[in-house]
Formats: structure tokens, sequence, C-alpha cells
């Protein structure tokens, strides 16, 4: 007969094992889902105009995680994205984030601002071209979404709707979360009281 | 088998266009001077793509576009199919597309006037494909209709 140590002790090794096997089981993390910081390469930067006819260059975002969606007004796929970004835009943009829409409309602004104000998009469009499509690896299927980390480099690539929200929130909050060592210091000198210095 | 780099293939057996849309193959017409012929133009799209139909229900969608040059063999229309409604992931309304093979037929009419031989009709066809998951970006293919002029 089993003494109750025995059963305590049995009863705690499945236990752990339960854990072990329910952990291993578990979908990946989205901090697996991003690349490691080893893998990444610096995004190319690049400056376009924007809706409200400023320039945006992409290297002034250093220091935030930014969601760069290469999308275009005639492409299904992108509309399923677009509100996500919107409220992502919403949720994040005061924890150091923001989402930056590049669009590929050949007709330009005349198509794009209509859309923008339609789908009362709340956060920065661009208008691309031929030279960022290049730049990016020939942007042959839209949408196509990047995750660029604080020191602007490229954690994920999303080619056509391969995630769903739930998938880009987790990838959103494992760089939002990340240690910030890695922010170049080209991106400025930090003032004491941010960086605890007395 | 013709050979297509040396420019040794007859007319009309070779397909045009390349991506997700290709003409097929477009046979030579004998027409006469002064008269009037329909050409079949044959579509195929690879599997799993779609284009927008010549009448998308979302203006901001690209319609299939087929439009001919002019000269001496003139577009008198172009008839396209009747759309598929299909639904997608990414609109909550059915997209009037065209899909795998169909045929888009133009009515022409050769001038009274038309230089008697070979020639060619060219028309350009304007399209946007797309899967469930990712567009491509707008495309415009050159189409060749040969004809023989009597």
């Amino acid at each position: 007969m089993i003494n109750l140590r025995t059963r305590i002790a049995v009863a705690g090794i499945l236990a752990v094992s339960a854990v072990t096997v329910a952990c291993s089981s578990m979908p990946t993390t989205a901090a697996a889902a991003v690349k490691s910081e080893k893998e990444r390469h610096m995004a190319p930067d690049f400056t376009l105009k924007d809706a409200n006819g400023g320039s945006a260059k992409l290297s002034d975002y250093k220091g935030k995680v930014v969601l760069l969606d290469f999308w275009a007004t005639w492409c299904g796929p992108c509309k399923v994205e677009i509100p996500w970004f919107i409220e992502f835009e919403q949720t994040y943009k005061d924890q150091g984030f923001a989402v930056l829409g590049v669009s590929m409309d050949e007709e330009g602004w005349a198509a794009v601002k209509p859309y923008i104000q339609d789908r009362k998009l709340n956060y920065r469009v661009m208008l691309g071209n031929d030279q960022i499509g290049q730049l990016y690896g020939g942007l042959d299927a839209l949408p196509t979404t990047l995750l660029i980390d604080r020191s602007g480099k490229i954690a994920k690539v999303h080619i056509g709707l391969e995630t769903g929200k739930d998938g880009f929130q987790n990838e959103i909050k494992s760089l939002l979360d990340a240690p910030r060592a890695s922010v170049p210091s080209s991106y400025g000198v930090m003032p004491a009281w941010l960086t605890g210095a007395r | 088998m013709c050979l297509l780099l040396t420019g040794l293939c007859p007319l009309g057996l070779q397909a045009q266009g390349s991506g997700a849309l290709t003409v097929g193959q477009i046979d030579q017409s004998s027409v006469k001077r002064g008269s009037t012929f329909t050409q079949k133009i044959p579509l195929h799209l690879k599997a799993g793509f779609h284009v927008n139909s010549n009448a998308p229900a979302d203006d901001y969608l690209i319609p299939l576009r087929l439009t001919w040059a002019l000269g001496k063999v003139i577009s008198e229309g172009v008839d396209y199919p009747k759309p598929q409604l299909e639904n997608y992931a990414f609109s909550a309304k059915p997209v009037s597309v065209f899909s795998g093979t169909f045929t888009l037929e133009t009515k022409f009419k050769v001038a009274a006037d038309a230089p008697v031989g070979a020639a060619t009709v060219v028309g350009k066809l304007r399209y946007q494909a797309c899967n469930n998951k990712e567009c491509l970006p707008p495309k415009t293919i050159e189409v060749q209709v040969p004809v023989d002029i009597r």
C-alpha cells in the first residue's frame, strides 16, 4: 500500500509534469515570433511626404516601436488590417509606438486622401513610390507590414494577411516591453532626469 | 515547338503576358476589308487568384479593362463575361470578380481602306489581382490579335 507521503510526492511530480507539458504545448509566444536582436537589420531610411504636406523621415522615429504598413486603397486584405492599426495607434501611442502607413497607390493623393477620411485613419500616412518599393525589396504583394524596434531595426515582416490582430498586438507588446538599451546614442543625449543621474 | 527567343514563333501561338494573368492563344483571323468580326480573348488566372470584374462594386477597386489602339481595325466594344460574386474575409459584401479561365470578346470593324495583308491589332489589358491574403500591384499587359486582311 502506498503511504500518504509517497502519494503526495507522485502527485507533485505529476503536477510539475502537467505544467511542463502545458507550457511546451502553448502557442509560440510573441517574444519568439519577432526576430532575435542578432537577426535584425536596420530598416532602410526614407523621407516621404505625408497627407498634410509635411516630410516624414523614418529615422526620426528611432526610440519608438514603429508599425510600417505598405498598403493601397485597391487592396482588399489591407482593409482588414487598417482598423487594427487604428486601434493600435490609439492604444499604444503614449507608450512609444507609432503606426506609419505608406500608400502605394499610383493615382496619388486623389485616391488616398478620401480613403483616409472615409476610414478615419488616425495615424500618419505617406505616399510611396517606386524607389521606396525597391528599397524594401520590391513590395511584390500588399499588405506588407514591418515591425521596427526602438533602435530602428526590422523585428518582423508580414506579407499578406498572415497573422491576426492578436498576433500583431503580441509582437508590438513584446517590442514595447523590450529593454531600451539598444537605442543608439545618435538618437540624442537623454536628459539626466530621464536616465536617473543626479 | 516554336522558338520564342528567336522570334520564329508563328503569330497566335504564344501566350501573352506574365504574372497572375496570362492571355491564351489567339489565332490569326482572316478578314475582309469593310467587314466586322468578333475576336475572343482567352484569359487565365493563376490558381487561387482573382481579378476585379469590369464593374466592381467598390469604387476603390481597380476594374479589369481592355482597350484597343486606334487603327484600320477598329474596336466596336468589349464584352466581358458575367462576373462571379465571391465572399472574401476582407469585404462585408460579395466582390465582383473573374477567376480561373474566362474569355473577353471584342467586335472589330475593318476599315474599307485598310491595307491588304498581315497586321496586328494591339490592345492593353489592365488588371489587379488578389488572393485571399494579398494583392499584387496593378498591371497592364499587351494583347496582340493577328489579322490577315483581304
